[in-house]
């Protein structure tokens, strides 16, 4: 490694260490003033009330200030839920927007300072790391070494990282009150975006953008030579710094509903729930558009580029979860178990989620054109569950937080309701096939192992099968490493796609049906 | 002999004995199958093996097959090596002296490196590279070293300095012939090869031999000397000059006594006919160390010795010992691919490194100088006869049928984009050899187009 890769990394670990340790400093100190400003008007006095022992007191931790908050806000709901005083229960969480308004420390008098020490000089050292790498060597397959690095083949830095993301994310669903010095961080750019300050989603929104550009210039270098590769990582990129990112915001800041064009029901599993829906149809026209747009992305987007194309023109192509599997997970495809054992919970674990996420959406219909007559507020209670158990805790902790432990693609191969979707289009209507070429197969396993899906793809190589699987996102690495040219992503006539019991070219004596 | 329950014994677990018990299983419920390895318990793709030594895979990602599966198929897996054999009374004694017997044996127990007898072959440090073990070996002998030196200018050598720079372990590369693997490759393309070598820091030494190996004094190779009377510095010598039948175990012990049918007939491999059966009944040998009495074909080998043969072996042993009419072995179009360090390479049909009067060639090769196209075809007939391709993936089912069905060279020529397997979005480049051959011929043929909507759904039709 170069010296000036070394200092990169260095750099790097100093950026994220940093981030690390930054919810940890500062002063929290409450004002009537401030609850005032940040709760509803209807609790407003009563969050006075109960919070007046805080008042005046300066906390040096935001673990103190928390625990203050939280018992004197949870003291007050207890006695009410006690006296079965439910509608007097105040449940809105406030515990981020306070502590995020309280903090009084050096964070939020210099975003920008800290926002520069931390992430921003984490991405220098990144990229630092990441513009020498294959220097002077030719374009070709970049494996080597990848079982010996502890990284890359679940070693202690790989259980470190991994415990890291599963962190980040439990803090960020459940605990976002612990790391508003993170957000504050970034409250200039926010506001500059959409005129409003920024929320942990914007902190997150923020960094998760950075990694897929980032560890995108690295699929570049990587993959250098390899056209498909760079253009579906360029689209990747642009899909999430366009569509995700900076597209939303602008439509805050013209008072329209944050939305993604680009996320499509049922991954965008909150798309037909009432507040959404009530937001699109109150935006005027570009509102209507975003309804329609969404509706017809799911009923002809879906099947029809599929059909063309297969899945791969969403998963790999435009999809932010898939962007980030795709740049920031690359390093750890070869980490997917390709086990029939894995391949048979993946059917029953997906499917399963697809069939939960449409009956609560149809739920969700019913009762939302019925006027809430028939399940009144009892869909909430479905979404929350969803919300919990599928949107945060599935896609985000598990989804990413297990990417140096079981590959890339945990999310989207076990979990992802669209990806479900797409699948059944891609395995039983479709022109996309993995071509094997006739019988030039030698059985050397690269492809299985970096398939980030954990598709045996040898299995269907070595006996001269094309590759028909509803899983696969068409990434094309296993068509890059393979060294004897067998494996093409294309599309092509239906007639012949799917080849059940093929014969394996060049033997003339029989036959052979694999 | 009846065919039910049979006891059928398959002494190696490579792809040609792998490939015989699988197919033989498919067509018979009831025979007993089992492999005897005494290299590992499962079966592992042999050419993976450099993926291992180089972190892009670990040994369980080269089984093409999970454990539960032979199992699921009965197939019994002993791992053991066999000592010797005892054809009359058709047991296996293995090197524990325990035994086994079996009613159909199938030879089918690979190569082991070739040594030429250098002084010195025989030092630590020294060693081929073929089998599992000598993986394990190579990951010893070559910890901690300075440098390398490999002997022998083909597949497995340019392969074992490809392991060794991944490690960043200076490779000097001793090749006999005037450039690299010229019995194979006509001289452009070795020419090709030999500069790419050379671009990844390989210090190659062409028409250059071994003259011998010298050790220390604690048995371990420390240099080498070549007939020019060089001495290179190395701690480790990789023997990479062919393999041969691995069959050493099977001659040492004739037993003459018992007359001439019980003694196997062997020359470099074990003689077989076209139905894989040698000269003593109910015992035949597949893949590498067979050998034919008469080659398959007229540009085929008496000893085939790579993967595609092998499994093509296994294939037609197992149709023959589960039907009633067997049929010979019969290959068709030759194919074969390789990968030298970056560069792919795929041939199909013939073409041989030199060539006569008869035929003619068309040789096509990208400015970077890693991409090129051969074509052979008949000076009379202009049929196509076969094609190399390096850094050109070629679709094998259409070369398989253009050869085989004789089309015209130019047919194929213009239809060019049709027959790339490369991956979508790569720089085609069918039209500059197209151009190429119009420039040389003074002709003016036309790349057989597509329409845009073609292309945009990515219709062949």
């Amino acid at each position: 490694m170069k010296t000036i890769q070394k200092i990169g990394l260095l750099i790097f670990a100093f950026g994220l260490l940093l981030f690390t340790l930054l919810p940890f400093f500062g002063t929290y100190q409450l004002e009537k003033g401030t609850v005032e400003a940040n709760v509803k008007e209807i609790h407003s006095e009563k969050m006075v009330e109960v919070l007046s022992p805080m008042f005046g007191k300066t906390y040096s931790s935001n673990f103190a200030f928390i625990s203050d908050f939280k018992s004197y806000f949870n003291a007050y709901n207890d006695c009410l839920k006690a006296n079965q005083e439910w509608d007097k229960v105040i449940w809105d969480n406030y515990a981020f927007a306070l502590t995020k308004a309280s903090s009084t420390g050096p964070v939020s008098e210099n975003p920008f300072l800290f926002l520069g020490i931390t992430v921003l000089i984490g991405v220098f050292g990144a990229l630092l790391y990441i513009l020498p790498l294959y220097r002077g060597q030719t374009e070709g397959i970049k494996n080597d070494g990848i079982f010996f690095s502890s990284m890359k083949s679940k070693g202690l830095l790989g259980m470190i990282t991994g415990s890291w993301l599963i962190l980040f994310y439990i803090v960020l669903y459940w605990f976002p009150e612990y790391i508003t010095n993170l957000v504050l961080m970034v409250d200039p750019i926010s506001v500059a975006l959409s005129g409003n300050p920024a929320s942990q989603w914007f902190l997150y929104g923020f960094i998760y953008t950075l990694a897929i550009i980032v560890m995108g210039i690295r699929m570049f270098r990587k993959y250098r030579g390899n056209a498909y590769q760079t253009i579906r990582t360029t689209s990747v990129m642009f899909f999430q710094l366009a569509f995700a990112f900076l597209l939303p915001e602008i439509l805050v800041l013209m008072n329209m509903p944050w939305h993604d064009f680009k996320n499509i029901w049922p991954l965008d599993y909150s798309f037909f729930y009432e507040y959404r829906i009530d937001g699109m149809i109150s935006s005027g026209a570009l509102g209507m558009f975003m309804l329609i747009w969404g509706i017809i992305l799911i009923v002809i987007g879906v099947p029809l580029f599929t059909y063309f194309y297969g899945k791969r023109w969403y998963c790999s192509w435009v999809c932010g979860c898939g962007g980030l599997a795709e740049t920031l997970g690359d390093p750890y495809r070869q980490l997917s178990d390709k086990t029939v054992k894995a391949w048979k919970i993946e059917r029953y674990l997906i499917h399963g989620v697809l069939g939960f996420a449409v009956i609560s959406t149809a739920l969700t219909i019913i009762n939302y054109f019925s006027g809430f007559a028939i399940l009144g507020q009892a869909t909430d209670q479905l979404h929350s569950i969803y919300g919990f158990a599928i949107g945060s805790a599935f896609a985000g902790v598990i989804g990413t937080g297990f990417y140096p432990l079981m590959g890339n693609r945990v999310w989207c191969r076990f979990g992802c309701p669209l990806a479900a979707y797409l699948g059944l289009v891609q395995r039983f209507k479709s022109r996309f096939r993995i071509t094997t070429n006739g019988g030039q197969c030698i059985s050397c396993g690269n492809c299985s192992t970096y398939c980030e899906m954990g598709i045996d793809v040898r299995w269907y190589a070595q006996r001269g099968q094309n590759i028909v699987r509803s899983s696969c996102v068409g990434c094309g690495v296993c068509s890059a490493v393979c060294p004897r040219g067998v494996l093409k992503l294309e599309n092509g006539d239906e007639e012949g796609r799917i080849n059940e019991m093929p014969i394996i070219i060049g033997n003339n004596s029989i036959t052979v049906k694999a | 002999m009846s065919k039910a329950n049979r006891n059928i014994v398959i002494i190696g677990n490579g792809i040609s004995g792998v490939t015989c018990a699988r197919h033989i299983r498919k067509k018979d419920e009831s025979a007993q199958i089992t492999i005897i390895s005494g290299e590992t318990d499962h079966f592992f793709s042999r050419t993976a093996l450099m993926y291992i030594y180089m972190g892009h895979m670990k040994y369980e990602h080269t089984k093409p097959y999970e454990d539960w599966f032979w199992e699921k198929n009965r197939i019994n897996l002993k791992r053991a090596w066999v000592e010797k054999i005892d054809f009359e009374e058709k047991a296996l004694i293995f090197s524990n002296k325990e035994s086994m017997t079996y009613d159909v044996l199938v030879l089918a127990t690979g190569s082991k490196p070739n040594k030429f007898g250098w002084p010195g072959q025989d030092l630590k440090g020294v060693q081929g590279m073929y089998s599992y073990q000598d993986l394990e070996l190579m990951e010893s002998n070559t910890k901690d070293i300075s440098r390398a030196v490999i002997v022998g200018g083909g597949l497995i050598g340019i392969e074992m300095a490809e392991m060794l720079n991944s490690r960043k372990i200076p490779v000097t590369f001793l090749v006999r012939e005037k450039n690299f693997w010229d019995n194979i490759l006509p001289l452009e393309e070795s020419k090709m090869i030999n500069r790419h070598i050379l671009e990844h820091h390989i210090d190659l030494r062409l028409e250059t031999e071994l003259g011998e190996i010298i050790g220390d004094a604690s048995g371990k190779v420390k240099a080498i000397t070549t007939k020019k009377g060089e001495k290179i510095d190395c701690q480790f010598v990789g023997l990479t000059v062919g393999v041969s039948p691995n069959i050493e175990f099977l001659r040492t012990k004739p037993l003459e006594s018992s007359g001439n049918n019980k003694t196997l007939q062997t020359k470099r491999g074990i003689i077989v006919d076209r139905f894989f059966k040698t000269n003593i009944p109910d015992v035949y040998a597949i893949g590498d160390c067979a050998e034919f009495q008469e080659a398959p074909a007229a540009d085929r080998k008496n000893i085939e010795q790579v993967w595609y043969t092998g499994r093509m072996h296994g294939e037609t042993l197992a149709f023959n010992l589960t039907s009633d009419n067997p049929v010979p072995y019969q290959p068709g179009v030759w194919f074969n691919s390789a990968k030298f360090l970056d560069i792919e390479y795929q041939t199909y049909g013939f073409v041989p490194p030199v060539w006569s009067e008869e035929y003619e060639s068309l040789y096509w090769e990208d400015d970077g100088g890693k991409i090129a196209i051969r074509f052979l075809y008949g000076k009379s007939d202009m049929k196509i006869k076969g094609v190399n391709a390096f850094g050109w993936r070629l679709r094998h089912d259409y070369f398989d049928k253009a050869i085989s069905d004789g089309w015209m060279f130019e047919k194929v020529l213009t239809h060019l984009n049709k027959s790339s397997f490369n991956p979508e979005f790569f720089k085609s480049h069918h039209k500059a050899v197209l151009d190429h051959y119009n420039k040389q011929k003074g002709k003016s043929l036309k790349v057989h187009k597509m329409s845009f909507i073609q292309k945009l759904i990515g219709s062949k039709a």
